[in-house]
């Protein structure tokens, strides 16, 4: 995909988490948003995955560690041919497929129940070590908050996969620098990432999150990089894409009231008009 | 009495790993900085490659485990039950649970017979936490015999399982021809139609000497050994509470949510009987070497069996 398509698809996937939550009423847009334009370029241009097939073995690996922004992982699913589209629109209802977080044993496409920060990526570095140790050539990406590195676990997972040296990992932070109670750095801060991530023995990459080129770049850069595992910090904007969620922490976990959906949609319209444009 | 043979469960998950680790390829062991003490340093010295050290770090040792899981392997993740099933309760439960991910947790060092380490390392609530866990079997085997069927039973059940061992050498009671083990089958060891004693883990081989104790006095009592507390035996119990006066059940663990708990969960919606729970009541345990524990505790079978007498 070029990056006008994969800008395209990005706001596409923008629409349904709006729409999604809208229909939910409940859930988070925030962090859905800001992880948007890395979901996009995940699943249509990064990783080896097949729709038909969504278990198949040499498949590459996703576990989204920051569970909650499950609308972000469906609507990239359903646009990739996972399951209906309609199936976005049942979010949270009691019965319904897809759940608040994500389930691996309901939803296809799925590769990991997660949603309880800090332990996805556990998970995530216990697949590669699995690939590794059957000389597999499946690479494992996983999510993560920047609120969520808070846990104490992430450093474990994190210490571990670099002395094991899995360069089949790739670790995302999603750097939208709010969480629930604020700004990261008030609450406690993580701050610094990068550092923290190259003294557990990880080769790291800082980038713009919404910036296809340098997104491209950085996953390049990753497959290169050998003997390490790597951590991509993505700057992002909480909220991106719709104007009044952009950098409000209060839009963390609430979803749009109908007169909020329709000034919403009418943001992620105007974006997508402009994108036809080029 | 002759000389009765004595090995540690710990030491019989440690030796089961490797008799089966020879069959299975997909069989992997997660340790956290504890392979002497749970013994699978034994299945390391035979499989290096498919030992995993994931040092001082039982939350993600749990998470790496489902990562392997769910890309083919069968790991048995180690720790102390302290910590496998109380500091990374979480992770079993969200990363390993409820995915119903083929993990099997090895968990030794559970009970008051951990000994001189004292209450921090003395878990008595791991059968609680585990069983309350959708999805999740709960082994408590008695002996080195049932331990390592405990082990290849786990290994065969597609399913996360919770194993747990001790550190005491208990005595082996099941080396007979025609022992089996069942997944879910409680075994009558002992038949009697007064009483009912219902025994799990190392308790077991003790709630057959409080049973002897008792048949001096003319009581008789039937021994149950229930090896898997979860799923449960249910019609061994019903039975028993339909053809003995009172039930008596005994674990080295709370008699909160442990052993006693299923039973009376089974019991009162199915044969309402009395029973009385003999376990730690409700308290932390101590240090000392743990046979003077067990018996400071009334958990020896001199202790089972005055406990079994204050309350006919």
């Amino acid at each position: 995909m070029d990056k006008l398509q994969l800008q395209k698809t990005a706001n596409e996937l923008r629409k349904h988490i709006v729409s999604s939550l809208h229909a939910a009423k409940c859930g988070h847009p925030g962090g859905s948003l800001s992880a948007a334009d890395i979901m996009t370029y995940l699943y249509f241009q990064e990783m080896n995955i097949d729709p038909k097939n969504p278990g198949k073995e040499d498949r590459d690996r996703f576990v989204l560690s920051k569970g909650h922004i499950a609308p972000a992982l469906y609507g990239a699913l359903a646009l990739r041919g996972y399951f209906p589209e309609e199936e976005l629109l049942k979010l949270r209802k009691t019965g319904a497929m897809l759940q608040g977080h994500p389930d691996m044993k309901g939803t296809p496409g799925v590769d990991m129940s997660a949603g309880s920060l800090g332990q996805g990526i556990s998970v995530a570095v216990g697949m590669a070590l699995s690939g590794k140790m059957s000389d597999a050539d499946y690479r494992v990406y996983t999510l993560l908050g920047d609120g969520e590195i808070q846990e104490g676990q992430v450093w474990e997972a994190a210490m571990f996969a670099g002395h094991r040296k899995l360069d089949n990992l790739v670790v995302i932070v999603d750097n939208n620098g709010l969480q629930i109670d604020g700004s990261v750095d008030d609450v406690c801060s993580p701050y610094p990432i990068a550092d923290k991530f190259k003294a557990f023995n990880f080769h790291v990459i800082t980038i713009d999150g919404h910036d296809f080129d340098a997104i491209d770049a950085a996953f390049n850069e990753a497959r290169e990089t050998k003997g390490m595992p790597t951590a991509i910090i993505a700057k992002t904007v909480k909220g991106k894409g719709v104007s009044f969620m952009e950098n409000q922490a209060s839009w963390h976990g609430a979803a749009p009231n109908d007169e909020q959906y329709a000034i919403a949609m009418a943001d992620l319209e105007k974006v997508g008009e402009a994108l036809c444009q080029k | 009495m002759s000389e009765v043979k004595k090995i540690a469960t710990r030491e019989s998950y440690g030796n089961a790993l490797v008799e089966i680790g020879r069959e299975h390829d997909d069989l992997v062991v997660l340790d956290a900085d504890l392979a002497a003490a749970t013994k699978t340093g034994i299945f390391k010295k035979e499989f290096p490659d498919r030992h995993i050290d994931c040092g001082i770090a039982e939350c993600d040792m749990m998470g790496i485990a489902a990562g392997l899981s769910i890309t083919g392997k069968v790991p048995f993740a180690s720790s102390f039950a302290m910590f496998a099933a109380g500091r990374a309760f979480e992770q079993v439960r969200n990363s390993i649970g409820y995915p119903k991910l083929n993990v099997k947790i090895g968990a030794t060092h559970a009970g008051i017979s951990v000994g001189e380490d004292g209450a921090t390392h003395q878990c008595n609530e791991d059968i609680a936490l585990m069983r309350t866990i959708p999805n999740m079997v709960v082994i408590n085997p008695s002996d080195d015999v049932e331990a390592k069927a405990a082990v290849r039973a786990a290994y065969e059940h597609k399913g996360p399982v919770y194993l747990r061992f001790g550190r005491l050498a208990v005595p082996v009671i099941n080396d007979t021809p025609e022992y089996k083990f069942e997944l879910g089958k409680g075994v009558t060891l002992k038949e009697g139609n007064d009483i009912t004693i219902v025994a799990t883990g190392l308790e077991v081989s003790f709630a057959l000497e409080a049973a002897k104790l008792l048949e001096a006095d003319g009581i008789n009592a039937r021994v149950i050994n229930i090896h898997t507390i979860k799923p449960i035996d249910e019609d061994i119990i019903v039975k028993a509470a339909k053809e003995t006066k009172k039930i008596f059940t005994v674990e080295e663990h709370s008699i909160i949510g442990g052993l006693g708990s299923a039973v009376c969960d089974v019991v009162c919606e199915k044969a309402p009987t009395p029973v009385y729970k003999i376990g730690m009541r409700d308290r932390f345990g101590e240090s000392g070497p743990a046979v003077e524990l067990l018996h400071k505790y009334k958990l020896d079978g001199q202790g089972i069996y005055e406990q079994i007498k204050e309350q006919m």
